[in-house]
């Protein structure tokens, strides 16, 4: 029981990150019809965001180490922590979730100004030249983050409250074994309530509608006089908010580096075809269906009888699964079939 | 004379000169083309690849990994190459050359030549270090390679070397296979290995944790991890544990969390850490996050034990490396005089004590060089023949031989610990037990493997 439990959790909080990112693609995809390469750079810009924030938090004057005696060493000391103390120090310690209120503005002007200044000029070529230049989009991203950064990655812890594991297993009368990381479960809560909060925003919100209907029939949407270009660029933009802060939030549970978003990026892609191209819930459900194939193939007990199937289970279930059902989980007919 | 006829002496004359034209440029490119057309490393003139000839200055290549799992270790060993170069030239301080003994080294370059440098980035993958390795030896005419971060870098490049007739000075590798099935003629380890590993841990892991223990290994998925896992395995099965699992794991995971939960109910009451750099920073990060440090499995603290670590890991680990045990080559903390000449002069040019990368790879370039001085040439065969069994002191690690048989240098070895109540921000390590050269010394015939000739 504990071992599937924990086993599940660990799934869960995979599938997380990959339904977050797999859901900004087809955002992108449903709406403006594009395939963009270049969302994991997006997710990477997000983690880099939250490197930033830390890094502007942690700005220090170097002091001498008197421990040390035979050649000059020196330390670093944070401002915030001579001129104010344990409050500065506190601050400096919530610098992720502190990043999280810079992320979402920031992100949104990137998306606008991407879809405005590159995106909107691919929307009638190819999916194949859409894919040539969000991919060359996203090396160029990545190359600035590198350039900016450094290629190594940068540690960016959790709060120390939320740093430690939390007792599962005692918490449900279960074994003392079951304990799960908090910012894990903390992450796997957020992407879940940013899930829950884009679904709510177009099936609640008359904009939401909108762009539900536009996605439907977009002509019928335009000779009503409402601008659907607009509302789906603002949709781009919200999609790379979504992207920006699963990355933002990533950054304790894997130190950021400039790598990161094209690591993810294939993932997601495999997990939007599983789902289905175009469809919002099964890159959600595909997302979290892999994450925990993902983790039970990691158990030794199926790795014994399958060496290396932990390395392969995405890719042999998006095999299968599109063998089986060539438009995904749940594709629907007509998208990319042209 | 009828066209036809023109035609004939046109070709001629155009033939002709055709001829004259390509000896005469096929003279010029025999007399001035560089020694990488060369088919061999070694002309029937006595010349070399890259033989220095009249010039005042040569090239070392500088191979280490900018980018990558071992960027900060390959940061660091470019810092303790550049101090090397700068001392080489008699610059600075003179660091481990006013230590070292024997010490053919003036301060005036190597056999009278300024020491010049070219760098590469290994990007911590064999193919990428090779590529950089080639370019330095062909395009930039590096008479010696040294570096890499990576057992895997370090062979493909060694192999390279030898076939390129370029002395390889490895920096940090720790493969068994490096000096072991892998070995070159041309290849040359300064740094311990996985088995003087496992023979200095051995007795300090008895003594703490006795000889009923479950190990779990977490192993990074190359030679060098396996090399690793197979020399702490038999150590530790030797002393009576048993070992639960054996798990590897790809080089740069990131996210190890998929290979840890497995481990909470295996019924392991240990756990080996055969990962280096950022892997181990993560997998271990990672471990003490899932609650690791704080179980109870059969009746025992739930241990983990990282058998190779640095301080620059140390560092990137924080708080849960503390009361960890491992071993490393060197440590800034040793007391010996070429120890603390290095850190001295480590410190005042960079701020921050050196760290084992930084150590067996400036001590590498000095052995290279000296190596030289004593062989009287740049003459790979002689060089190498002069490194060969050479015994030396004053480096940092008490006596050391260079075995002839494997090209593995013999020396104490440090079994430390995650330093619990630091002193500085840099006393990250705690020198547990200083084991003797005697204690991890081996049969050079157990690992295989054939040196090659001298000359290729």
């Amino acid at each position: 029981m504990d071992v599937f439990l924990i086993q599940l959790l660990n799934g869960l909080d995979k599938g997380g990150a990959y339904a977050l990112i797999a859901l900004g693609l087809t955002l992108a995809f449903g709406t403006l019809g594009i395939v963009n390469f270049a969302h994991g750079a997006l997710f990477m810009l997000g983690a880099f965001c939250a490197v930033t924030v830390q890094q502007i938090l942690t700005m220090s004057v170097k002091v001498r180490d008197e421990s040390i005696t035979f050649f000059e060493a020196y330390k670093e000391q944070p401002y915030l922590e001579i001129w104010w103390g344990d409050t500065g120090t506190a601050i400096i310690d919530y610098a992720v979730p502190i990043s999280i209120l810079f992320v979402i503005p920031i992100m949104l002007l990137i998306g606008l100004a991407l879809e405005r200044g590159l995106i909107k000029h691919f929307y009638k070529r190819s999916h194949a030249e859409q894919i040539l230049v969000t991919f060359g989009l996203a090396i160029v991203l990545q190359e600035i983050i590198r350039a900016f950064f450094g290629a190594n990655p940068i540690p960016t812890p959790a709060p120390d409250i939320v740093a430690g594991s939390a007792a599962i297993g005692s918490f449900l009368g279960l074994s003392d074994n079951l304990v799960y990381p908090w910012w894990r479960l903390i992450y796997l809560a957020f992407s879940s309530l940013v899930i829950f909060g884009v679904f709510a925003f177009l099936k609640f919100t008359t904009f939401g509608m909108v762009v539900r209907a536009g996605m439907a029939d977009r002509e019928t949407v335009g000779l009503l006089g409402i601008n659907v270009q607009r509302k789906f660029t603002i949709v781009f933009g919200l999609a790379a908010v979504v992207a920006g802060v699963a990355g933002a939030m990533y950054a304790p549970i894997l130190p950021p580096d400039y790598h990161m978003g094209m690591d993810f990026l294939v993932l997601s892609f495999v997990v939007v075809v599983v789902g289905g191209m175009g469809s919002l819930g099964g890159a959600v459900t595909a997302g979290f269906l892999l994450g925990i194939l993902q983790s039970f193939a990691s158990m030794n007990e199926f790795k014994a009888i399958f060496p290396g199937i932990d390395q392969i289970i995405i890719y042999l279930v998006a095999v299968i699964v599109l063998l089986v059902r060539p438009r995904g989980l749940m594709g629907r007919e007509g998208v990319m079939e042209d | 004379m009828s066209n036809k006829d023109k035609n004939d002496n046109n070709l001629a004359n155009t033939r002709r000169s055709f001829m004259k034209k390509s000896a005469t440029a096929g003279i010029i490119a025999a007399s001035s083309a560089p020694t990488f057309f060369m088919k061999n490393a070694f002309a029937a003139d006595g010349s070399f690849r890259n033989m220095p000839g009249m010039g005042k200055s040569i090239k070392l290549g500088f191979n280490v990994p900018q980018s990558g799992a071992y960027a900060d270790e390959g940061a660091d060993e470019l810092r303790a190459y550049k101090l090397a170069v700068k001392h080489l030239n008699g610059e600075g301080d003179g660091g481990l050359m006013n230590t070292m003994k024997p010490l053919s080294l003036k301060g005036n370059g190597i056999l009278g030549k300024k020491v010049e440098y070219v760098t590469g980035d290994t990007q911590t993958k064999s193919d990428a270090a090779r590529a950089s390795a080639k370019r330095m030896i062909e395009k930039d005419g590096a008479l010696m390679i040294t570096g890499g971060s990576s057992s895997g870098v370090a062979v493909a490049v060694q192999s390279l070397c030898q076939e390129m007739g370029i002395i390889f000075m490895s920096g940090l590798t720790h493969s068994n296979d490096t000096t072991g099935k892998d070995k070159r003629r041309y290849g040359f380890r300064h740094f311990f290995n996985a088995k003087m590993s496992g023979s200095a841990l051995g007795p300090v892991l008895k003594e703490e944790m006795g000889t009923e223990r479950q190990a779990y290994h977490l192993t990074a998925d190359y030679t060098w991890g396996w090399t690793q896992e197979e020399s702490i395995k038999e150590t530790t099965e030797a002393l009576g544990w048993k070992t639960t699992a054996t798990v590897k794991t790809p080089v740069g995971a990131g996210d190890f969390s998929q290979y840890i939960t497995p481990i909470l109910n295996s019924g392991a009451d240990t756990l080996i850490l055969n990962h280096y750099g950022k892997d181990m920073i993560n997998s271990l990060t990672q471990a003490v996050q899932f609650g690791l440090r704080d179980k109870q499995v059969n009746g025992k603290n739930f241990e983990i034990i990282v058998p190779l670590y640095s301080r620059l890991m140390a560092q990137g680990a924080g708080e849960n490396l503390k009361g960890i045990l491992g071993t490393t080559n060197w440590n800034w903390a040793l007391t010996d005089a070429g120890s603390m000449a290095f850190v001295k002069s480590f410190g005042a040019e960079y701020g921050f004590p050196p760290s084992q990368a930084a150590h067996t790879c400036y001590v590498q370039t000095l052995l290279y060089a000296n190596a030289c001085e004593m062989a009287g040439t740049f003459y790979p065969p002689a060089v190498i023949k002069a490194l060969e069994g050479f015994k030396f002191d004053g480096m940092g690690n008490g006596e050391t031989e260079y075995r002839a048989e494997d090209h593995q240098c013999f020396k104490n070895v440090l079994v430390v610990r995650g330093n619990q109540n630091p002193t500085s921000q840099f006393d990250l390590l705690e020198i547990v037990k200083e084991v003797p050269r005697s204690q991890v010394e081996y049969d050079a015939s157990i690992f295989g493997g054939e040196l090659g000739p001298y000359k290729v």
